[in-house]
């Protein structure tokens, strides 16, 4: 192996003084390690039924195995400098089943033993029948049919561990460079991709393999003006993506022109990276905020986040039923509301759909983490609440006998739970583009990235920032803002929204680290909109001096 | 995964470093098991444990270095994982800012274990949990509990002759506590090195509390109070401050800490007088890690040696502020070296000093004023001035006159920690959250700029 070889094989160049915390269990790996196919299916099916018929002989009435190989790449820049890469690999077998009535799960590392797998779920049938004497009803699970052996994959057009590390670092590098030659005075800069092998078996008769890649470019550009103490920063617009390295390529479609220039299915890092070093000076000059009432305009780069807070936790049905009261809370969108059929919870232009099949979205699979086919179906209709999120030990408290399929684990080691499916605000039907929402608008903020962001536990009471603020006077835009922050309560708000653009505009935003859950689990989420609009929105100024 | 002694450890990372080929290479060793029991509506709802042992090899060759680690532990599998260091090392692009290795250090024996909590088993922790649900089912109230233990070890070495050892046990517990109606919520939380020490029932007894306290709650207008920042919340607004310390942020002026103009704000009285603010390992309610980057995590699970590299330096005793003034700032060594400084490395635990009044104390000496329980998805808003937003929760009240009358709404605030501990008016006894120790602060003009309905 050359140096020019570096590219193909780990480094932990500034380095290992800069490592950051690996995920639980995992092991840095070369680059050559990531592109392993991995244990062959026939031998995953193997330790799949040992596990499962350990479990039942063990008196368990149901079983799944998940046998996870997770692989993640993190090449991390600043300024001139490769702060680190690294590359880490985690395998292992997680069994869960239910006997006695109650959950058991027990998770084992690096093994390809069937006796292992057996052993394992000898333990999650122990813990399970352990745990019963301290529940109060039995686990009820919706019936869920086999689907044999089948498999599903994200579309990948080039392989983001397929690129040598040399392209990802140089990419990165330049991306600095521009920024600085534009006024920077630092740049972070990461690139984040990730593949989650994953093959999942129930005692229902469902053998499935999933193999899916997700990749998050992103930087932080600061400027600091050390004479006046004023420092100000603006991130990326980039969204992280369940695609792989093709994302990093721009067709003509995917740019967005206008006050700035926004991204579609693909990012322009580098054009990206000149415009914010760019902005970030121009935010050190922007006029600070009058407070008050002020009507948003909304890019969806920023409001996928206001979706993923007030109506994506809102609507999962184990919050709403209190099992998250002790960390991620519960919600205000109770059952009550649901029943009653006219809970207003939006105006009538405010659409939401749940869909785990939206190609390139980040919660794109086949199967969920239980065996459930993926599925699209409606939580807000003309601005009513009509439905949650839900599992398979859930769904009959709706009275529903099919689960809508967003059951996750974040790793082989961690037991599968309720975690968000992409949650989209739906196109407006009429047409309708920014440029016309902006027109109409008397005293408004245009608002473009996300920024800072809290909520209530009961997803209540919100408060955002953003990244780019543009003051709207009179239909023009007029400047640029700085400190500002909306807060509202999240009936108001989508009550408050009069207008979506059309499909034209419709694009997602996402996260890599949706947390929930005790011991807390990470879930990569998408969420898509159109810009829309919200009248009479509390502004306040974030200044402050210290 | 029994953890392992020094010297099972020592023979290990010695294996390890006598493979070298490198001009340097530390080595990193760390296991332990992590268990937990969850429950929610008073039933359990989940549990489980995982153990692993992990080494963590690191190579310097130049100014490049390269890592790799490992789980299995013969002779074969440590030297082939040395050689896969030594080759990404080689091609590793070379950092002008490496730092060569450091020598022999003397690292304190911080009183970080317990016998009483490595030896607890599922029988323990359901009886934990059995007897927080009881006390709330005999008051019909609902539970949602987490508890979640740790024993394990961590130990390093270096090819220059460092080596340090430490073993260490670890309890978090919390309990949210809510009324049959919804209307009323409680907190509380604990963490101890010992298991002994957590008596669920009775803590639990807390959160009892205030959730049937808190029901009916009344609106107040937003706006600025005084307010009684129990040690939960407190420690929560300090954890930014806290973790902002670095020297090079605030030399590059992106911190609290930069001074206008240049340079950092050290030696400058920044908060009141009576804050001082330091870290002290060997503390025996709060002890923390000897040597900094140890391979553990905030919640206290072993991550193995993969967890994190260390560079050795070794914890002490460090004053961060004192009678207000910044005495100390973190450094990396990179930027101590260019400073011509020693390099102190961040806090993994801080104990803020307070006085020798209780919470009741603290009440009683109100004459109108607001008891917060806990803060809620405090997020920064503004590094420059450290300025925070988040919510009150799970046990709000309006004090007047020296007395709890009622329980109020939840309100959203913006505020900052450096203009709290600048309106102090107070402060309680100390007591452990989450590794530190934090006092109830009385402080005026706390900023509250809106009302939440969520209970």
């Amino acid at each position: 192996m050359n140096r020019r070889d570096f590219t193909q094989t780990l480094g932990l160049g500034a380095a290992g003084l800069f490592m950051p915390k690996i995920p639980a269990l995992a092991r840095t790996v070369t680059a050559e390690e990531l592109l392993e196919p991995g244990l062959d299916i026939a031998i995953k099916k193997r330790l799949a039924d040992a596990g499962l018929h350990a479990a039942t002989a063990k008196g368990a009435t149901y079983a799944d195995v998940r046998i996870g190989r997770y692989l993640n790449q993190y090449v991390m820049t600043r300024e001139d400098k490769v702060q680190n890469i690294i590359n880490t690999e985690s395998f292992g077998v997680g069994v869960r089943v239910i006997a006695n009535g109650c959950w058991g799960f027990a998770a084992i590392g690096d093994t390809q033993s069937e006796e292992d797998v057996a052993r394992t779920a000898e333990k999650a049938v122990a813990f399970a029948k352990a745990h019963s004497r301290l529940m109060k009803k039995p686990i009820q699970l919706a019936p869920q049919k086999g689907f044999g052996e089948v498999s599903w994959k994200t579309k990948v057009e080039k392989n983001s561990f397929e690129i040598p590390v040399k392209e990802k670092v140089e990419l990165l590098l330049t991306a600095n460079g521009i920024a600085m030659q534009n006024g920077a005075s630092f740049i972070n800069n990461t690139l984040f991709m990730i593949n989650e092998q994953k093959y999942f078996a129930s005692t229902d008769g469902s053998y499935i393999d999933q193999d899916v890649h997700r990749i998050w470019p992103n930087f932080t550009v600061t400027a600091v003006d050390k004479a006046s103490g004023l420092m100000a920063t603006r991130d990326s617009l980039s969204a992280p993506m369940g695609r792989s390295y093709d994302y990093l390529q721009t067709a003509p479609p995917d740019r967005l022109t206008g006050v700035t220039t926004r991204y579609n299915q693909g990012y322009d890092m580098l054009e990206d990276a000149e415009a914010a070093a760019k902005q970030a000076r121009l935010k050190l000059k922007a006029k600070t905020v009058e407070p008050g009432k002020w009507d948003l305009v909304l890019d969806p780069s920023h409001t996928y986040l206001t979706i993923h807070e007030s109506v994506g936790h809102a609507t999962e049905l184990d919050r709403v039923l209190g099992y998250e009261a002790n960390l991620a809370g519960t919600s205000f969108a109770t059952i009550d509301k649901w029943k009653s059929k006219n809970f207003n919870y939006g105006s009538p232009v405010v659409n939401f759909f749940a869909d785990k099949t939206q190609p390139g979205s980040l919660g794109d699979v086949g199967w969920d983490d239980e065996g459930v086919k993926t599925k699209k179906w409606d939580i807000i209709k003309d601005g009513i609440l009509v439905n949650y999120q839900a599992i398979r030990d859930q769904v009959h408290m709706l009275g529903e006998t099919e689960s809508q399929g967003c059951c996750y684990a974040d790793s082989w080691s961690t037991v599968q739970f309720q975690r968000m499916a992409n949650i989209s605000l739906a196109p407006g039907k009429e047409r309708l583009s920014v440029d016309e929402m902006i027109k109409d608008v008397k005293k408004g903020i245009y608002i473009i990235g996300d920024g800072s962001y809290s909520i209530d536990q009961q997803r209540y009471n919100f408060q955002f920032g953003g990244q780019l603020f543009y003051e709207i006077k009179d239909g023009q835009i007029v400047g640029m803002l700085r400190d500002v922050a909306y807060q509202s309560n999240t009936q108001e708000f989508w009550n408050s929204c009069v207008k979506v653009c059309d499909e034209r505009d419709y694009r997602m935003g996402g996260t890599f680290f949706d947390g929930k859950g005790q011991p807390a689990q990470i879930n990569s989420v998408s969420h898509g909109s159109s810009t829309a609009r919200f009248n009479g929105v509390n502004v306040l100024n974030t200044g402050r001096k210290i | 995964m029994a953890i392992i002694s020094k010297e099972e450890a020592k023979k290990i990372l010695d294996k390890a470093l006598s493979f070298s080929k490198a001009d340097e290479m530390s080595v990193s060793l760390g296991g332990g098991r992590t268990s937990n029991i969850r429950y929610a509506l008073n039933s359990v709802s989940s549990g489980g444990e995982f153990d692993n042992m992990s080494l963590l090899i690191t190579a310097g060759i130049g100014k490049r270095m390269g890592s790799a680690t490992i789980n299995e532990f013969n002779d074969k599998a440590i030297e082939r994982t040395v050689r896969r260091a030594e080759e990404i090392a080689r091609l590793a692009p070379e950092n002008s800012e490496y730092m060569p290795m450091i020598g022999p250090q003397t690292y304190l024996e911080t009183p970080m274990y317990s016998e009483n909590t490595a030896k607890m088993d599922a029988e323990y922790r359901a009886q934990v949990a059995f007897d927080s649900v009881d006390a709330c089912e005999q008051k019909n109230l609902s539970a949602a509990g987490f508890m979640q233990d740790s024993a394990g070890f961590s130990a390093i070495a270096n090819s220059k002759g460092l080596f340090g050892y430490n073993k260490a046990t670890s309890v978090d517990f919390s309990v949210t506590v809510r009324t049959a109606d919804a209307t009323g919520s409680g907190y509380v939380t604990r963490d101890f090195n010992d298991i002994s020490k957590l008596k669920t029932r009775s803590v639990t007894g807390i959160a009892m509390q205030k959730a049937l306290a808190s029901t009916n709650a009344r609106a107040l207008e937003p706006g600025k109070y005084t307010v009684i920042l129990e040690p939960t919340a407190m420690g929560t607004l300090l954890q930014s401050m806290m973790g902002g310390m670095d020297t090079r942020l605030a030399d590059e002026g992106r911190s609290f800490l930069s001074k206008k103009g240049g340079g950092t704000r050290l030696g400058e009285k920044m908060l009141d007088e009576r804050v001082t603010i330091y870290s002290d390992p060997m503390n025996l309610e709060a002890p923390s890690e000897p040597f900094a980057g140890e391979g553990r995590n905030r919640t206290g699970s072993f991550l193995g040696g993969g967890g994190a590299v260390s560079d050795g330096r070794p914890q002490e005793k460090i004053t961060w502020f004192e009678n207000g003034v910044v005495k100390n700032m973190s450094y990396s060594r990179f930027w101590a070296d260019k400073k011509g400084v020693k390099a102190v490395p961040p806090p993994t635990g801080f104990i803020m000093a307070g006085g020798n009044q209780s919470l009741a104390d603290l009440i009683k000496s109100t004459d109108k004023g607001i008891l917060v329980t806990r803060l809620w998805y405090v997020r920064m808003v503004d590094p420059k001035t450290l300025l925070q937003t988040g919510l009150t929760r799970d046990g709000t009240f309006y004090i007047e006159n020296g007395q709890i009358k009622f329980p109020i709404k939840n309100f959203r605030f913006n505020e900052s920690a450096v203009i709290v501990l600048n309106n102090v008016e107070a402060l309680g006894a100390p007591i452990r959250v989450g590794g530190n120790l934090i006092p109830p602060v009385k402080a005026r003009d706390f900023t509250f700029t809106s009302l939440s309905d969520a209970v």
